[in-house]
């Protein structure tokens, strides 16, 4: 008896839906993509165990570095003008927190000044910036 | 004559590159993607001239020292000792305050340090002594 040979199929992958995927992924991190348009200054964050993460939106960063400069959206600025920046501010958008991202050695004085000019300007919501702590 | 029937060309679009672009965005995107990881310690700062009558002995006094010693009431504190300390304090009285008073010439990672150790014990009221009151 015969047995009609069995034709073998050729193995092949399926490219055509490939694009589709790769589109999706750039989709995905496209939309993820934040760019970050601030430079600041240059500051060696303290270190905690307890931060938590932050929103993407809505965060105003303050810089202060460990000499008391005081950059707010890449502008210089003096710790006394701070409160008047910070109002201008929350009557655009009552709902900022501020990110303080200030010098690990910086004296605690300008921190206070700083704690101080923010009630005044009733920025009130405040994240102090820290590193996670490497255990 | 004859003229010879134009055989019609099909009109294509090359689909085979289109996934070799779609890499190359990826990588790209791949490549400039910071996934925000900022982290920090959320405070709610009091209103400017917003005074809270507190009991005096709801209050704890922490005193930080510009060598980054801490005092509990007075009692020397070492940092690792403190979100015990906190929760020992907290579970006798549950409204109790932490008063935080650093001296202005202390760094400030000192005081995110005991801030930082006051949340690991539990605490959820934490206040900054304004710096304008004299230090005991």
């Amino acid at each position: 008896m015969r047995f009609a040979k069995k034709k073998e199929d050729a193995a092949s992958i399926p490219t055509a839906s490939m694009a589709d995927i790769a589109f999706l992924l750039i989709l995905f991190f496209m939309v993820t993509t934040v760019f970050r348009a601030e430079t600041g200054i240059p500051v060696k964050l303290p270190t905690a165990e307890m931060g938590r993460k932050l929103p993407n939106k809505g965060i105003v960063h303050i810089y202060a570095s460990n000499s008391g400069n005081i950059s707010i959206n890449d502008n210089n600025y003096q710790a006394n003008q701070v409160s008047l920046i910070m109002s201008k501010q929350m009557q655009l958008d009552p709902n900022t927190i501020v990110s303080l991202r200030i010098d690990r050695f910086a004296k605690y004085d300008i921190v206070g000044d700083i704690f101080d000019q923010l009630s005044e300007a009733k920025a009130l919501r405040v994240s102090l910036a820290t590193e996670k702590m490497r255990s | 004559m004859e003229l010879r029937k134009r055989s019609r060309q099909q009109a294509e679009i090359p689909t085979s590159s289109m996934a070799d672009i779609a890499f190359l965005l990826i990588v790209f995107f791949l490549v400039s993607t910071i996934f925000s990881n900022e982290m920090g310690l959320q405070i709610i700062l009091p209103e400017h001239g917003e005074v809270v009558h507190i009991k005096k002995s709801n209050i704890a006094h922490i005193y930080v020292n510009e060598q980054g010693a801490v005092k509990i009431d007075g009692e020397p504190t070492p940092l690792d000792m403190i979100p015990d300390k906190a929760k020992t304090m907290l579970a006798n009285n549950d409204s109790l305050v932490f008063s935080i008073k650093t001296n202005p010439d202390a760094e400030y990672q000192y005081m995110v340090r005991v801030f930082d150790r006051l949340k690991k014990g539990g605490a959820d009221r934490i206040s900054f002594a304004p710096k304008s009151l004299p230090s005991k």
